[in-house]
């Protein structure tokens, strides 16, 4: 075998140069400078305008429906995303590719298409919300419908981040806990909890991120009631872009503030996982 | 290592970037359109319930056009909220003539410096070739005896319009309504308040779009009334018989969708010409039957008494200027903090 390189950061691996030269150049931009080109936008509000602007009733309150409705679509998803990650990569069974393949629908699905469809299944003379209107919930309209357009467009996040983990994760591992007298239960939270932890995690915080930010789904089914308070976010954003005097500065000023409520959470995550990783492999 | 098979690489991967970047660019320069080639082509940049409206229009233009000059022509048509579509213009999409809902919309890429001021006294009655006005639609038998902006304001009564702070549309609904309480009220502002704030009560879901609201109604059956601009309605009729009816109030807004020329684009594309021919011939005889057909109010008052069956030619209507002009009942209603705000946080 060759020594590794002559010079002392000389990548062995040849193409270094320019593959990392299109990376920077595509991050910048499709990245990089239209979220700088926000920030500029948002600044060009006085400090005092912009306070104002996002402390408005309606504002706060499309902050709390967007985030706390994904936070409680990611959570279902978590609970959810785990059992379908494991059903398909535990079991064998008829028709599980189909199934498998199907998870990736909510990414492939325009979202105001899927938009469209949940609202007119959960509307009270759709097909499912008929059925919940029985029982005295009103799904589409409402928060409700808003956390399924979430939980819609944010599973395959968590199933996806999981299914490699739980594949690779060697069935031995189980079988030694159970040699050792470990309950099913005691197996299950002390050898695979931990192990799915760091990749639920991210699954976590990446739906949770786009729910937060979601729009297609999420506006036919909303309702979009500032007085019911189903008004989300984007919405607001569209709000100013759409209406009869564009509002570009108090748009970006929302965005921006979305932006960093995301990037928050998904270094607060990141974080997580990072201890949590660290413990496992230690 | 072998060093011309990494050599060979870095040229394929150089390629590619190139090859990709033209791609890029060429694709964001958009196509070339003019009249130096055999056929020509022009992008009409428009609203969204006018599409049916324009598909038979362009038909008719281009067999026009076609046996007047012997060329063939292509017009391209691009939808969405009025608004939105204003704002692409402005930002390099590459429209030869707007046809959008509000003249304010074209008033802001007046402003931007791509329309020559004067462009409203250019074409006939405001360079507005069709009008529509707001109705209620309702479902068939009208149970719940919904005849008036009166009846909207009832308990129990469910209302659907689309939010005005998202749509164009929804702000003509409003002011219809603002103008109708202003005459019962005369005028006293605290009652008028009261009145929308009442009606907007009532609202059960509020979409951000015309067509949207539209589905709501129609499609997942929510709410006892939709207010509807009158060729929304129409079609609706038309699409499901015997579903629903019409009612007209007895005060509606009179809606001006304006047209004009993108002065900057067609000397650019050289289809100055060809655009300006587009938009007049809007007003022959033969184009106000299709706009009647289409459930446009044609401008031509022969022609509308033609569809005296279609429209109720009865009912009183407002137009923008009783409120001072586009601009100013933005700012007295719908922008943050005004009417709107006032009476719906309530």
């Amino acid at each position: 075998m060759k020594k590794a390189g002559r010079r002392k950061g000389k990548v062995v691996i040849p193409g270094f140069g320019i593959t990392m030269g299109i990376t920077v150049s595509m991050l910048s931009i499709l990245i990089l400078i239209p979220l700088a080109s926000v920030m500029a936008y948002s600044f060009k509000m006085s400090p005092f305008e912009f306070v104002k602007l996002i402390t408005k009733p309606g504002v706060v309150n499309a902050f709390a429906t967007s985030i706390g409705c994904a936070f409680v679509a990611a959570v279902i998803n978590a609970v959810f995303g785990v059992m379908i990650a494991w059903v398909l990569v535990r079991y064998d069974f008829f028709g599980k590719r189909f199934i498998d393949g199907i998870i990736e629908l909510p990414f492939a699905l325009p979202t105001a298409v899927a938009g469209i469809t949940l609202t007119k299944m959960y509307s009270d003379n759709g097909f499912l919300g008929k059925a919940l209107e029985r029982i005295g919930i009103k799904a589409a309209y409402t928060k409700i419908g808003i956390i399924i357009a979430m939980v819609f467009i944010g599973i395959p996040f968590v199933v996806r981040a999981i299914q490699p983990v739980l594949e690779k994760l060697p069935k031995s591992c189980e079988e030694a806990g159970l040699m050792l007298g470990a309950s099913r239960a005691v197996i299950f939270r002390k050898i695979i909890f931990p192990e799915i932890m760091p990749p639920l995690l991210t699954g976590f915080g990446l739906a949770l991120a786009r729910g937060i930010g979601e729009y297609g789904s999420v506006i036919y089914i909303s309702g979009n009631s500032e007085k019911n308070k189903t008004q989300v976010v984007s919405y607001i954003i569209m709000q100013k872009l759409n209406s009869g005097n564009v509002d570009y500065e108090g748009a970006a000023a929302i965005a921006l503030i979305l932006l960093i409520i995301s990037f928050i959470m998904l270094f607060a995550i990141n974080i997580v996982q990072h201890v949590a990783s660290k413990r496992t492999s230690a | 290592m072998n060093k011309g098979k990494y050599f060979a690489g870095k040229v394929t991967a150089i390629l590619l970037t190139v090859v990709l970047s033209m791609g890029i660019f060429t694709g964001c320069g958009g196509s070339n359109e003019g009249q130096d080639s055999g056929s020509i082509t022009i992008t009409n940049v428009s609203y969204d319930p006018t599409r049916e409206l324009y598909t038979a229009y362009n038909e008719l233009f281009a067999a026009h056009y076609k046996e007047e000059t012997g060329k063939d022509i292509e017009i391209v048509q691009s939808h969405g909220g009025s608004g939105s579509q204003a704002r692409s213009v402005i930002e390099g999409n590459d429209a030869d003539v707007v046809t959008l809902a509000l003249a304010h919309d074209i008033t802001s890429i007046e402003d931007a410096g791509m329309i020559d001021a004067g462009w409203l006294d250019e074409f006939p009655s405001n360079s507005s070739p069709y009008t529509s006005t707001i109705v209620f639609l309702v479902r068939s038998g009208n149970e719940k005896g919904i005849h008036d902006w009166d009846d909207l304001i009832k308990d129990g009564i469910e209302v659907i319009t689309p939010d005005p702070k998202s749509s164009g549309g929804a702000c003509w609904n409003f002011l219809a309504a603002w103008d109708y309480a202003d005459k019962k009220y005369n005028g006293d502002e605290e009652l008028m308040k009261d009145f929308v704030a009442k009606l907007y009560n009532n609202v059960i879901v509020m979409d951000s779009g015309a067509r949207g609201a539209t589905t709501t109604f129609v499609e997942n059956g929510q709410g006892d009334v939709l207010l509807a601009w009158e060729n929304e309605a129409l079609l609706a009729l038309e699409q499901y018989p015997g579903e629903y009816e019409i009612v007209t109030p007895s005060i509606s807004i009179l809606a001006e969708p304006s047209v004009a020329i993108v002065d900057e684009n067609v000397e650019k594309n050289n289809t100055a010409d060809v655009a300006k021919e587009y938009l007049e011939y809007l007003y022959t005889d033969d184009a106000q039957r299709i706009i009647g057909e289409n459930y446009y109010r044609p401008s031509n008052e022969t022609i509308l008494n033609e569809f005296a069956d279609t429209f109720d030619l009865s009912v009183n209507l407002c137009t923008i200027d009783d409120f001072g002009g586009w601009d100013k009942a933005y700012a007295d209603f719908f922008a943050d903090g005004a009417i709107f705000d006032e009476i719906y946080q309530q």
